[in-house]
């Protein structure tokens, strides 16, 4: 990992990383015997970085959700699953880059995969539209889904997106009803749906894939209703152009005020898991956390595929029929 | 179970902040200066432009039902605060606030009314309470309305008027979409009808849920719809939005409305789609 790429709270774990790495240096330069003194580095560094990650913040959650080098769909897809053939187009308007998909297996288990995709460097970044899906991404995830319950696939969703994009084009082509229709259609959808949200859960940009029978979180990553950003601007009025720390102290407020965490989703009896990331978070290990994925979706499916297509509809509805705390 | 009874379909100025009082007003849409009393007589629209002032949740009862008349349900049912959630106010004195100002204890008012005769579950979102904004408690009543709906075999209509899902219940206000739609799946197999009206505003969360997925969707004129607020979206193209942006006309335009229907034609416009959607009485 790149220093630029340590987070603010991981300063004191990057501090021992130099100190690793100067004594790595000096040992092959100099050809000394260091390995003890090397070993008894890296064990410091893992206590601290446990010790970091235990009693993380709300708002440090969204940064690691964030985390440059996170993995995205795609790298998760690649390590997880074979045989991906992915497909294209909406075959109304356009292909959305933010929204990719396509057959793949799991194992023996054939599915139809989808996920928002970010991108890694500045040209993906605005190639895959920095996660943010058009109308077409939602009605290209539909159709796929439709295919998938034609022919008898169970469905699997990565989520990670910091919202629906919010432009004109978007407006123009139904932003909204592309996301109610979907959330509609994706109940009575007859073959079985995991959605794993693997990084960003940003309010009706996730629930737009994201209504399933299982819905899990990877332990980093965030959904609510808004974005912590989102809520600062509307409720603290805290908006670009104010202090800087300021607007990070509001933002941080929003994130905490809105309880957005996977444990915090699994507390609400939201979500049915946290599924726990490698040692200092999922950018630290794509194959561990690839691992991770697939040994809970496989398990997920073998659970799922004893269910008749009606009572996993009925299952699936009678999840989100009962959400909601209400005095009466 | 109450009952809301209005004499008359004119439509009484309660304590409304989008309604004038006094004896001239100026038209928040073409600024012409107008008197309240043909504003009034005018279902509250501007006679000169049809600039639509805002009406209550119980003006829309009066407005559609036989009688004014609505059998309500589920109206003492009030919001928890799941996340004892805190911004600059306490979400529970925000609730207070909003009961005391509106007089209804939260953003939709539902039960089961007649149209021209004919049985129908009714739903009407009042936006005086926090902005029409949809938390558990819009979230449950909006679905007992569409079981209401499949038990009874009966139409569905909600007036939506929404800025969207309510961030104080966080991710509960969230699945309340995934909740609504979920039931109406079940209402599109059975082949009840849904009529959905749309007024000003309506956007966001409910935009994104139930108000888009009626078998007919109609919407006052000059209603700002659409699922991002307006000032989002300039700030993410970084310049103005084009002139009309995200109104009914514009919904029309680009083929997510049926029909655009002025306020004093709404009711007749109901039970001439009822009668094609639910067959004769």
């Amino acid at each position: 990992m790149k220093e630029q790429d340590y987070l603010d709270f991981e300063r004191p774990i990057l501090e021992l990383d130099r100190k690793i790495k100067e004594m790595r240096d000096l040992a092959s330069a100099e050809n000394l015997e260091l390995s003890k003194e090397i070993e008894l580095l890296e064990r410091r560094r893992n206590r601290l970085r446990a010790e970091v990650y235990s009693k993380l913040t709300r708002w440090q959650r969204v940064q690691l959700a964030r985390h440059p080098l996170r993995p995205y769909s795609l790298d998760i897809i690649q390590l997880a699953f074979t045989d991906f053939f992915e497909l294209h187009g909406d075959r109304r308007f356009a292909d959305d880059k933010a929204m990719i998909g396509g057959f793949a297996k799991l194992d023996e288990h054939r599915v139809m995969v989808i996920g928002q995709q970010k991108g890694r460097d500045t040209k993906q970044r605005q190639y895959r539209n920095f996660g943010m899906c058009h109308p077409e991404g939602y009605r290209k995830a539909l159709r796929l889904m439709k295919v998938a319950e034609k022919f008898g696939l169970p469905i699997v969703i990565f989520i990670d997106t910091p919202g629906a994009y919010p432009g004109v084009g978007a407006e123009e082509r139904g932003q909204a009803e592309a996301i109610a229709r979907n959330i509609m259609e994706m109940a009575a959808i007859e073959v079985p749906i995991i959605c794993f949200i693997i990084g960003e859960g940003a309010s009706g940009g996730a629930l737009g894939i994201g209504v399933g029978d299982r819905v899990y979180m990877l332990e980093n990553s965030w959904y609510t209703v808004i974005s912590p950003e989102g809520c600062a601007a509307i409720l603290w009025k805290a908006e670009a152009g104010a202090d800087p720390a300021k607007l990070e102290a509001r933002r941080r407020q929003a994130a905490e005020a809105l309880k957005l965490t996977a444990s915090d989703n699994a507390a609400f009896e939201i979500i049915d898991k946290v599924v726990p990331e490698p040692p200092g978070g999922a950018h630290m290990d794509y194959e561990g956390t690839a691992r991770i994925i697939k040994g809970e979706l496989i398990q997920a499916l073998n659970e799922l595929k004893m269910l008749s297509p009606e009572e996993l509809c009925n299952k699936r509805l009678e999840k989100y029929r009962v959400i909601g705390v209400y005095n009466e | 179970m109450e009952w809301f009874r209005k004499k008359t379909r004119d439509l009484a100025a309660g304590e409304k902040k989008d309604i004038p009082d006094g004896v001239w007003t100026k038209c928040k849409g073409c600024g012409e200066i107008i008197t309240v009393i043909s504003l009034k007589k005018n279902y509250w629209t501007c006679p000169k432009c049809d600039y639509h002032f805002r009406i209550t949740s119980a003006d829309y009862i009066n407005l559609i039902l036989d009688d004014g008349r609505l059998e309500e349900y589920d109206a003492n049912m009030t919001s928890a605060d799941p996340l004892v959630f805190r911004d600059t106010k306490r979400y529970m004195d925000r609730i207070a606030e909003a009961r005391k100002k509106t007089g209804v204890n939260d953003a939709v008012i539902c039960g089961i009314g007649k149209i021209d005769g004919r049985e129908v579950s009714f739903a009407v979102m009042e936006f005086a309470f926090i902005g029409g904004s949809m938390g558990s408690v819009v979230g449950e009543k909006v679905a007992r309305a569409i079981e209401r709906s499949l038990q009874r075999k009966i139409p569905l209509i909600i007036i939506s008027c929404s800025g969207g899902a309510r961030m104080m219940e966080g991710v509960f206000s969230l699945m309340q979409l995934a909740k609504t739609s979920a039931l109406l799946a079940r209402l599109d197999k059975m082949k009840i009808p849904f009529i959905s009206i749309l007024t000003n505003p309506t956007t966001a969360g409910v935009m994104a849920s139930y108000a888009s997925l009626g078998d007919v969707i109609i919407a006052e004129p000059q209603a700002l719809l659409g699922f991002a607020g307006p000032r989002v979206i300039a700030q993410t193209i970084g310049g103005e939005l084009p002139p009309g942006f995200q109104s009914s006309e514009f919904f029309l335009e680009h083929g997510f409305l049926d029909s655009i229907v002025h306020r004093s034609k709404m009711r007749k416009a109901v039970i001439t789609l009822l009668d094609y959607l639910a067959g004769p009485k």
